[in-house]
């Protein structure tokens, strides 16, 4: 019975006759319900005897209609009928769309709850880092408690695995800063100086400061949602029941790993970075790679390692802080899950900077320029 | 005269909408079907049971095509949906609605708009006004309250959750209805009315509803047929008091154990209250009453 759905009107005394031939279902109402509802004349039946096939829509619609025109609809099907009679006294006028503020008072309401909520969020931090610090301490006066296990294998996750990829991004931001760094000291004939450029330069800033992005984006975002996906799924409620405590069977093993591996990692970046820096200065340089290396040991001062493997460890721990805490913080639903994820990745990476140049003053005061 | 769109497709008229022909899942080592028939007959509700990892749910994910089998033939409306061509199959998912588990609503959309969501994808040349109404009315013919309808799924209980998974499953007017335990995790107050909503709809729209679950009363008040999934096939399909005879030990445990009972009693006091004007049913329900449910040897 594939047909098409057609309506015609038929002038009657007392009012015309809308009557509807062939098909009323879901597929086939989208071509006629705009005319009919455009109808004008005066209807006083809706004659469905000749309809082929009806669902709910096709009753809907013809229910629509009879209200409209104060119609009564004639030659109903029994299985029309029925239709007819489960939908009749159903709609209304409810909006789909959850309710919504006009444009000028949602957009300060925005920005009020914004501020709210940044000071709410302010008191979390505070009471997160304050609930570690009593878990540690709990840790401490009961080290049989602490979970070995868990932080092997947290380490491996940041530390180990990561080799790879934080291997290849130093090396090349090795031959770029060298390569570039020559172009530029070629102008003062002080292409010898690129050595001191590369090896102070990753050794003090950008080897920790790359690996603790590298490691926010991997490991913070890893953080966050692996404990934002166990909060979804009640499993953290589950460990509180039993009597673990999330912070000491979740939160210090990643914070602990973090910080364990970030000067390891920060390290390793340096030297990758050297080594890249050191491929340039034999192909592109003339400086052989072996003399680039020793080189390295005698124009960089001893402090730029310190520095760097000062500032690792603490990179760390806001890395791993701003993971587990935002993963804390999720709770409804999964979207939550991914703007957590995302926070907890753009919070580390800003406070990292932010405290990057701190510590770039710091160091200076110091003098250890 | 106005003409409108074609019908996609004429109403089912055969008599099985579903079969399942020699169905065969294996997971790695594991064999979960084994040659699996089951025929669903038009118009019916097919309960189908069977105990944890008998295999209903990936059973019922066969069919819908959503877990392609290891072996054997899966038709619906005569089309198969182990063979078709991905394009072929769009043109079946029209006419059937399906409710999972947990209702998996869209978290992100209200109740309305995730009914709209299949009214959108397949029929995009409805108007936004006509489909808002049709978005409307399901929800309240899912028997939920009108407000539900500007509300997102983290705001609505467990059952309200179905109810809209439900309205959702009938956004577009299908001909089979698979339900996914619909009635686990609901109180039983709910539980029953669910099951008469069901029932109902059933009724009035014409459908063929293919229902997992695991409560003896959904299966006593409302499936016309039930089928049983054990030892890697379907062993029985029948109505209830035809497979209490059945002397098979799962189907005995399951229909004639304490809970088993208990349905039965509740349904035989369900059917006497209809009767209470006659002085011997009246008694009956009193002595029944008393009777602590499991407890009986009606």
């Amino acid at each position: 019975m594939t047909g098409l759905a057609q309506f015609e009107i038929v002038e009657g005394d007392g009012g015309s006759a809308l009557v509807l031939t062939g098909p009323y279902l879901v597929s086939t109402i989208g071509a006629v319900d705009d005319e009919l509802r455009t109808v004008d004349a005066n209807v006083a039946t809706i004659d469905i005897s000749d309809v082929s096939e009806i669902d709910t829509v096709g009753a809907w619609l013809a229910c629509t209609l009879a209200t409209e025109h104060d119609a009564e609809i004639t030659g109903a099907s029994s299985r029309a009928q029925r239709l007819l009679d489960a939908i009749s006294g159903l709609g209304g006028e409810e909006k789909l769309s959850a309710p919504r503020l006009p444009f000028w008072s949602r957009v300060p309401e925005a920005m009020g709850e914004k501020i709210f909520n940044a000071r709410s969020g302010i008191v979390g931090v505070v009471s997160f880092l304050g609930a570690l610090l009593i878990s540690a301490g709990s840790l401490i006066r009961n080290p049989r408690r602490f979970r070995t296990v868990a932080l092997f294998r947290q380490m491996e996750l940041v530390g180990v695995s990561a080799l790879p990829i934080i291997g290849l991004m130093s090396f090349l931001i090795g031959i770029v800063i060298a390569q570039q760094g020559a172009v530029q000291l070629a102008q003062f004939g002080a292409e010898t100086l690129t050595i001191n450029l590369v090896g102070r330069i990753t050794l003090r800033e950008l080897g920790v400061l790359m690996t603790a992005i590298m490691v926010a984006g991997r490991s913070g975002s890893a953080f966050a949602a692996e404990i934002g996906t166990m909060k979804l799924t009640e499993e953290i409620d589950a460990m509180r029941t039993i009597g673990i405590s999330p912070m000491e069977a979740l939160v210090i093993p990643r914070i602990l790993a973090a910080v364990l591996m970030m000067p390891l990692l920060g390290f390793y970046a340096s030297c990758m970075a050297i080594i890249g820096g050191a491929v340039i200065g034999d192909t592109m340089l003339g400086i052989p790679f072996w003399t680039f290396l020793s080189r390295i040991q005698e124009v960089v001062p001893t402090y730029d390692l310190w520095v760097g493997l000062v500032k690792a460890p603490v990179f760390g721990l806001i890395v791993a802080l701003a993971g587990c805490y935002n993963g804390m913080q999720v709770k409804g639903n999964s979207e939550e899950v991914g703007k957590r994820t995302t926070l907890s990745v753009v919070s580390a990476i800003f406070a990292v900077i932010v405290l990057d140049a701190f510590f770039a003053v710091f160091f200076t005061e110091i003098g250890w320029a | 005269m106005a003409e409108g769109g074609k019908a996609k497709h004429e109403r089912f008229r055969g008599d099985y909408p579903i079969v399942v022909d020699g169905l065969i899942n294996r997971f790695g080592e594991q064999t979960v079907h084994e040659d699996l028939d089951l025929k669903v007959r038009r118009g019916e509700i097919l309960g189908v049971v069977g105990g944890s990892g008998t295999g209903k749910s990936v059973l019922m994910r066969s069919i819908i095509g959503l877990q392609p089998p290891s072996g054997g033939n899966v038709k619906v409306f005569d089309q198969s949906i182990t063979e078709a061509e991905p394009d072929e199959v769009l043109g079946v998912r029209d006419r059937w609605g399906v409710l999972f588990q947990g209702g998996a609503l869209f978290s992100t959309l209200t109740v309305g708009e995730n009914v709209e969501v299949p009214l959108k994808q397949f029929y995009p040349d409805i108007s936004d006004d006509l489909r808002h109404e049709i978005a409307r009315y399901k929800v309240m013919l899912s028997g939920l309250p009108e407000e539900a309808v500007s509300k997102y799924p983290s705001e609505l209980s467990g059952g309200m959750k179905k109810r809209a998974g439900l309205a959702r499953a009938l956004a577009l007017d299908p001909e089979l209805l698979f339900l996914d335990e619909p009635t686990a995790g609901l109180d039983p107050i709910g539980a029953s009315a669910f099951d008469r909503l069901t029932k109902e709809l059933k009724e009035t729209l014409g459908l063929t509803v293919f229902l997992i679950t695991h409560d003896l009363d959904t299966l006593h008040e409302i499936c016309d047929r039930v089928a049983v999934l054990a030892d890697k096939k379907v062993i029985a399909v029948d109505t209830v008091p035809n497979l209490m005879e059945l002397d098979h030990p799962w189907i005995q445990e399951y229909f004639n154990g304490p809970r088993g009972r208990a349905a039965l009693t509740a349904q035989a006091l369900d059917e006497l209250r209809q009767h209470m004007d006659r002085p011997v049913a009246a008694h009956a329900v009193k002595a029944l009453d008393k009777t602590p449910p499991g407890k009986d040897k009606a």
